[in-house]
């Protein structure tokens, strides 16, 4: 072996090291800042785990657009959903005023709230659009609380790094990071375009996600848990829609 | 006597007795890694189109909105009624985790190419035109020897000739940017950092229909680039892709 290629060879030598090494600390400082989804695994997880990290660096404040009223989309589309269920038919039948949201996990006090309790918080509203990964959409005026003070009524723990939000259906459900859930834009919604939540549209209460793609936003919302992992939900995922089909967890694009 | 700037006349072609590769290894392992996103991009493309085959202009679009066209395909969802007495089965889990993957490794790839192509001047000297061939005359008798599929001379296996340059400008400074444009402007996340991405297209549905042509677009050019390697030597072509060894002596196999 010549001495010049004995040298290339010590060099690409040490520059491996370097970039693996790199790598780890890369990977360290990631995981600090959060910036490492929890699909990060697996043949997709290298992409996905750049495009969250890149729109948690470049997004972490942002507001989605808001429209002006006349770009309200008539009438608002209710997409196909699953059959709703005993539980849900009994509670219509009822006017949803038994509707109960529980909240628990890592905070001070866990508690429910019925509709009429959510109401009495400060309301927002956001004409804001609803953006399914199948390619179509609909604007609308959404009508809620902001998931925040939800939260802060309940006094949420410092170590909590997900909500972990789950339907009337319990095999329907998902997960947001902090960061998300302490958007101001983030809502649970009961009412759209001036009225009550539709049916539809997930009424009576429905999360909003306005900066991620429509089935982050579960319908139906009837249980909040704050966690700092999303290993002991479902079978380890962290979204019925990692089980399912296999779609990404964070729907930011 | 050499050709001067405003003289209608090709410019010479480099000398065929040159050592230096034919394409550099960077524009190689560039054009190979590109190749491969590109079919990546194409498959899991048309995987997510297949899911709403309507396509709109402005903001939104759905099922209860006038379309701007659609296309003539089954659907991989039952949202939107087709005709066609089946449902294709749907994929858009893992062709999303794959179509933003490998855009992620087409955009790395293609800024590493654009620096390379500035500062070695790989754009000057092999991608920009000479202003002698420019003009009409020497345009003309190159589409007229495309168009008869006249085999290309010995000179001209190691240069680009001017419509060569000018399809590979347009797709590599014009078409790629769109489709990259295009496709952030279809995030609900990254659009709420920078709106200006989905204003200046006319919308989000807007941003969706011009992707979709751009990528018509690009498969074109795919088509007739592939055509053009085999009427011009798929040995040699490829040959001097993989290796960078280009010679005339090949030609003949």
């Amino acid at each position: 072996m010549s001495d010049l290629s004995r040298r290339k060879l010590i060099i690409s030598g040490v520059a491996a090291t370097a970039r693996v090494a790199g790598l780890g600390v890369a990977a360290r400082i990631a995981q600090k800042y959060g910036l490492v989804p929890p699909d990060h695994g697996g043949i997709y997880g290298p992409g996905e785990t750049v495009t969250y990290a890149s729109q948690r660096v470049l997004t972490r404040h942002s507001l989605a657009r808001e429209f002006p009223q006349s770009k309200i989309s008539h009438p608002p589309l209710a997409n196909e959903m699953p059959p709703l269920n005993e539980a849900f038919k009994r509670l219509q039948a009822g006017g949803f005023t038994d509707w109960r949201v529980s909240v628990d996990g890592m905070v001070d006090q866990p508690a429910s709230f019925s509709l009429a309790q959510l109401k009495s918080y400060p309301s927002r509203s956001q004409i804001t659009m609803l953006q399914c990964e199948e390619g179509w959409s609909y604007i609308a005026e959404w009508i809620g609380v902001p998931l925040s003070h939800v939260l802060d009524v309940v006094g949420v723990r410092p170590q909590a790094r997900y909500i972990v939000y789950t339907s009337i259906d319990p095999d329907w459900w998902d997960s947001i990071d902090m960061a998300d859930a302490l958007h101001p834009q983030t809502f649970l919604a009961y009412g759209m375009n001036g009225g009550d939540l539709p049916v539809g549209n997930g009424g009576p209460l429905r999360i909003r996600l306005p900066r991620q793609l429509g089935y982050k936003s579960v319908k139906f919302i009837t249980h909040l848990t704050v966690t700092d992992s999303l290993k002991r939900f479902g079978k380890g995922s962290a979204a019925a829609s990692l089980e399912g089909g296999s779609y990404a967890w964070y729907a930011g694009i | 006597m050499p050709a001067e700037t405003g003289v209608c006349s090709s410019a010479p072609a480099a000398p065929v007795t040159t050592v230096s590769p034919r394409h550099s290894a960077l524009v190689r392992v560039a054009h190979w890694i590109t190749t491969l996103c590109f079919f990546a991009l194409l498959i899991s493309g048309v995987e997510i189109l297949i899911s709403h085959r309507r396509f709109y202009w402005g903001e939104t679009g759905n099922v209860l909105t006038r379309p701007l066209f659609k296309l003539p395909i089954p659907a991989s969802r039952n949202l939107v009624p087709t005709g066609y007495g089946y449902v294709l089965p749907d994929q858009n889990g893992w062709s999303r985790y794959l179509h933003f993957q490998a855009a992620w490794v087409a955009v790395l790839t293609g800024l590493l190419y654009t620096i390379f192509a500035l500062f070695t001047g790989h754009l000057r000297k092999s991608l920009l035109p000479s202003g002698g061939d420019l003009c009409w005359k020497v345009l003309s008798r190159e589409i007229v020897d495309h168009l008869r599929f006249r085999r290309l001379g010995k000179a001209e296996a190691w240069a680009y000739n001017v419509l060569q340059r000018l399809a590979y400008l347009l797709v590599i400074f014009v078409l790629f940017p769109l489709v990259i444009w295009t496709g952030l402007a279809m995030s609900p996340s990254f659009v709420s950092a920078v709106p200006a991405t989905v204003t200046l297209l006319g919308g989000q549905q807007s941003a969706r229909t011009i992707h979709f042509f751009v990528s018509v677009f690009l498969v074109l050019f795919l088509v007739v680039h592939v055509m053009m390697i085999f009427v011009a030597g798929f040995w040699s072509r490829m040959r001097a892709m993989i290796t960078g060894r280009a010679g005339s002596h090949m030609e003949r196999t």
